[in-house]
């Protein structure tokens, strides 16, 4: 709110500073936004004004089998890059937040490089090491990259999580004669559930959309969407792209949801608790 | 677990409380250590199976350089002490017709000229051409064959590239990966101009990362603030504005401003209708594409931590500023913005880190003039099959990532155990 | 109506779809995509999953060998059948990453081209790398590789293949030099700065493309009035109504091939499906679906003549054509490609 009594300038900036701010936040949707109508579009050219609303271009990705094919490589690996991902890293940052050691410092940022190290070093690495194994070209070994992709991501969350996780509550239920188990399944988990799951999403979000690591790592019969669209991008940005685009954001919309959701939920049994 | 510590002291066997409680808790702290330990290892592996491994063995590779003592064994020993200086003993050819006999039509033969031809172009040829002709009749002496065969292999220059290349290490690819090379008395020397190009790829890598990071800062900021300063339901609210793209996948964002930006696009056909322009601009394939489309990628990773560091600064220092006398301004710069810089420097770095790496944008929207250092990376590897270059390109990368990894460990760290007591 | 039917169908498929077994995969065929592609699908793959039961997956790359050099070398060769281009199938050949391939199990060797008949490449068609352009979007017609480089009466940006290959060769022939003697003087150190020089008069205006499916959209779209293109390519936007021409002054052709990778997994079925892309009559309708010449000696003879004069074997586009020097790209080819490459990104 602008206090009353504000000078000129300071109301002026007051608006500036909004309306700047509103452009930036419209910078950031719009381009997602504008290619959603252009899905419907019934005519093969990427332009407004539209000449009629189709759901033909939704029909060519259902109907196509390269589309199909991608979109179920891409529900293959990522939930497996997904657990892999989620079991690794909640046991490690456990581990992290529980205990001191030489080095913790190191390890902890050994655990989160896969990050920030060029994903273009990670694909060509990966793939000269797994090709004379037998795993590029193969469903597991995109699933373990992708794990590895995406652990720093579970890693950061859950710790988070776990740092404002109060461990007398633990201490009170085996007070109360519960076994360590029963305390986990019952005290434990249920509070630090909202952080895994949301770590969980993350690393699903990296696996869905990862392209460099698949651009050298598979062979087209584990093309995913995204290689498929990295292809199609290339070629012909046909609407055809706008609708697997738009598919794209609505399941970006439900993952952002799912967290509201569960970021929501946490809060309440933290402070409700 | 500290349950199960407390427990230990409780209903442990009696021998144990016959131990000094010091030794105990050591004990029990050890063992806690030790059990939370092993819940990092399987991560631990994890990564270095998958990850750490796969990128040392790429490092590794950027020195190796096997192909031509697997193919000329005996010639490179042979050439041992060799003096470089003039043309060597007919011993040396006869060893190198032996090799060629030896290996002539075998990959190994075709794997060390390929290797060969990269520093001198025709030598390819040379060793394939010349190993066809084999074996020689009986009684024809080597040197004269192979000096009829080619001249090439009367020149000085020749031996001492084979010389150079016959050990199983060597510093070409990482010399060439800045743009110089080892001339035929073996000194480092600057490459030739016209193809000398990794130095300006690097210093074109670190400079668009800077400029993106520049932009994300000047549009991260404000927006930071609109939403650390709002109410909660107001800022959750904007939130789904950074968090929308942010979650939208990156190729989905590439094709949006392919639509937007180019010639028949949105922008162009906006602004010819408004009378601005009357022919369209160049926005895509070329530099500002591929800025616009970073910006718009990155930016949600430089308000990110901004925003957690501003919503941990309390209105009131401001205020308190402000109602001692200082104007707004002068007050905002002097006592909110120096609590935000552990948040600037977070997501500058965070920004910069991620861009230096990028791949994927640059290839699809830019020109190639845009391309950087992972561009090159790729290139080798998939399209020269040149994996020493792939290598040690990918190390110098890899280099400058990690020194900018440590320097946002180092402050993050800080700035994490600074805002603690607060 | 038909929009609630085709809401229907997609809400169906959206549910069998998770439902749906992956389909057998037999043949693993690599392509270089686009409509190139969905040819071969219909001129070799549909018949040949008719006739054998086997199925085929596709897939599409740019020619890069590194993936089949490190399955080749890894001994797990996942692809069985991949189109590769002349020069690298000579290196290929030579590195032992492409098999020698038994032709008693594809089919007479007299009934193909000469050149079609490779140690370890089976020539399935003959393409050519044309000039073409937006009729649309230009007054007068350019004739040659000379009005490409003529930015004051032709003004717009160009479109070129980002690599060495054939961009250097056009420079030359747009500098003056005779198809006959390009390949001679791009063998000098002279001939190449000589090249590139010609190359840096036009550059600021060039739009590099790598895939075949490029071009067609960039003149159609106005992006570029002129390009380098694969003749194929600019008949297939011909037949869906674009204005685009083709200059056949100083094109370029060589023979594509298909290859099987040391050590291919399906050797037997790969093998018919090399006889089934040999056959003339298969090759007959890969002509008429994308104008590449066919191999098949026979096949020529069958396709209609209105067909025939839009394939780079015609006799009239034939006369001013120069042929690929595939050993002089075998020998120069990664030090001009990376030279190109640091020039263009320069």
């Amino acid at each position: 709110m602008i206090p009353a009594y504000a000078s000129l300038p300071e109301r002026i900036w007051y608006y500036v500073f909004r309306i700047g701010c509103g452009l930036i936040l419209l910078f950031l949707v719009i381009p997602i936004l504008v290619i959603i109508p252009l899905s419907f579009n019934s005519d093969s050219f990427l332009i407004y004004p539209m000449s009629g609303f189709s759901l033909r271009w939704y029909e060519e990705f259902f109907f196509s089998d390269t589309w199909i094919h991608a979109l179920k490589n891409s529900l293959i690996v990522a939930p497996f890059a997904t657990l892999l991902a989620m079991v690794f890293g909640t046991l490690a940052s456990i581990g992290l937040t529980r205990v001191d050691f030489p080095g913790k410092a190191l390890v902890t940022a050994i655990l989160i490089s896969p990050m920030v190290v060029p994903v273009v070093i990670v694909g060509v690495a990966t793939y000269l090491v797994f090709a004379p194994i037998g795993l590029s070209g193969s469903y597991l070994g995109l699933i373990l990259v992708h794990a590895a992709l995406g652990v720093p991501f579970v890693v950061t969350t859950v710790s988070a999580t776990l740092q404002g996780f109060d461990y007398n509550l633990v201490r009170a239920a085996a007070s109360l004669g519960a076994n360590p188990l029963t305390a986990f399944f019952r005290v434990t988990l249920p509070l630090v559930a909202p952080g895994v799951i949301s770590g969980g999403l993350f690393a699903f979000g990296i696996s869905f959309d990862e392209v460099v690591v698949t651009l050298f790592l598979a062979s087209p019969e584990q093309t995913t969407l995204p290689r498929q669209m990295f292809s199609g991008i290339r070629e012909n940005i046909s609407p055809a792209i706008a609708a697997v685009a738009t598919i794209l954001t609505l399941f970006a919309v439900l993952m952002l949801l799912a967290l509201e959701w569960l970021r929501g939920r946490s809060e309440r049994l933290r402070s409700g608790g | 677990m500290s349950a199960n510590a407390s427990s230990a002291t409780v209903s442990g066997p009696p021998n144990t409380t016959a131990l000094p409680l010091k030794t105990q808790l050591r004990r029990a702290e050890r063992l806690k250590k030790l059990k939370y330990g092993a819940l990092i290892a399987p991560l631990a592996l994890f990564l270095l199976l998958t990850f750490l491994w796969p990128i040392g063995a790429l490092l590794m590779r950027s020195v190796e350089n096997p192909e031509v003592p697997e193919a000329l064994p005996q010639t490179l020993h042979a050439l041992a002490g060799w003096d470089r200086q003039a043309l060597p003993g007919d011993a040396v050819f006869a060893a190198l017709v032996a090799d060629l006999t030896e290996n002539k039509g075998s990959r190994t033969l075709a794997v060390a000229a390929k290797r060969l031809n990269m520093e001198e172009p025709g030598f390819r040829s040379l060793f394939m051409n010349s190993a066809r002709k084999m074996p020689l009749e009986p009684g024809v002496a080597p040197r004269q064959a192979l000096l009829e065969m080619d001249p090439q292999w009367g020149e000085l220059a020749t031996w001492q590239l084979i010389a150079r290349n016959g050990r199983a290490y060597t510093d070409y690819f990482l010399l060439a990966a800045l743009d110089m090379y080892r001339d035929g008395a073996g000194d480092i020397t600057q490459a030739d101009p016209l193809s000398s190009i990794f130095v300006d790829i690097f210093a074109r890598t670190f400079w668009m990362s800077l400029i993106v990071t520049i932009w994300c800062l000047a549009l991260g900021y404000p927006v930071a603030y609109l939403l650390a300063t709002q109410s909660s339901r107001v800022s959750n609210l904007l939130m789904i504005f950074v968090l929308l793209p942010f979650w939208t996948s990156i190729l989905v964002r590439v094709a949006a401003w392919i639509v937007l930006l180019q010639q028949g696009g949105l922008i162009n056909m906006g602004l010819i209708s408004l009378g601005i322009i009357d022919q369209p601009l160049q926005l895509v394939f070329n530099r500002i594409g591929v800025y616009i489309a970073m910006v718009h990628i990155l930016l949600p990773f430089m308000i990110l931590p901004l925003y957690s560091v501003m919503k941990g600064i309390s209105p009131t220092y401001l205020r308190a500023a402000v109602s001692l006398g200082c104007p707004p301004f002068r007050s905002y710069w002097k006592v909110y913005f120096p609590m935000t810089v552990p948040g600037v420097a977070a997501g500058g770095l965070l920004v910069f880190i991620i861009a230096m790496g990028y791949y994927i944008t640059p290839a699809l929207l830019g020109s190639p003039k845009e391309q950087m250092a992972s561009y090159f990376v790729a290139f080798y590897t998939n399209e020269t099959t040149n994996w020493g270059m792939a290598a040690a390109l990918s190390a110098v990368l890899l280099v400058a990532t990690m020194i900018l990894y440590f320097v946002y460990n180092r402050l993050v760290g800080s700035a994490s155990s600074g805002a603690k007591p607060r | 109506m038909k929009q609630k039917q085709s809401t229907m169908k997609c809400l169906a498929l959206a549910i069998g779809m998770a439902t749906m077994g992956a389909a057998h995969a037999d043949l693993t065929v690599i392509s270089f995509g686009g409509t190139n592609q969905k040819a071969q699908v219909k001129a070799f793959y549909e018949p040949f999953t008719r006739d054998t039961k086997i199925g085929i997956v596709q897939g599409e790359y740019n020619g890069e060998q590194a993936k089949i050099k490190a399955m080749v070398d890894a001994k797990n060769v996942t692809w069985d059948v991949v189109e590769v281009e002349s020069p690298e199938l000579a290196r290929g050949c030579e590195e032992g990453v492409y098999e020698k391939l038994d032709y008693s199990k594809i089919g007479n060797k007299k009934d193909y081209l000469d050149s079609a008949i490779r140690e370890c490449g089976f020539g399935f068609f003959v393409w050519s790398t044309v000039l073409a352009y937006n009729a649309d979007n230009l007054k007068t017609a350019p004739t040659s590789w000379a009005d490409f480089w003529d930015l004051k009466k032709f003004p717009g940006k160009r479109g070129m293949r980002k690599g060495a290959k054939f961009t250097l060769e056009f420079a030359l022939m747009a500098d003056g030099v005779k198809p006959a003697d390009v390949y001679k003087v791009l063998g000098s150190k002279a001939g190449v700065e000589r090249a590139f020089k010609k190359l840096d008069q036009i550059k600021p205006q060039i739009q590099w493309w790598e895939a075949g499916a490029q071009p067609p959209q960039l003149l159609a779209s106005g992006d570029v009035v002129m390009s380098s293109a694969y003749n194929g390519r600019i008949a297939a936007a011909q037949q869906e109504g674009r204005n685009l021409k083709i200059v056949w002054t100083g094109n370029i052709y060589d023979v594509e091939f298909f290859a099987l990778p040391v050590g291919v997994a399906q050797r037997d079925a790969a093998y018919k499906f090399l006889a089934t892309v040999g056959k003339a009559d298969h090759q007959k309708v890969y002509s008429s679906e994308i104008p590449y010449g066919p191999t098949n000696l026979k096949a020529m003879a069958q396709i209609p003549p209105a067909v025939a004069a839009e394939l780079p074997t015609a006799p009239a586009n034939a006369k001013t054509a120069m042929a690929s020097n595939t050993s002089f790209w075998v020998e120069h080819g990664e030090d001009l490609e990376q030279r190109f490459n640091a020039w263009a990104a320069r």
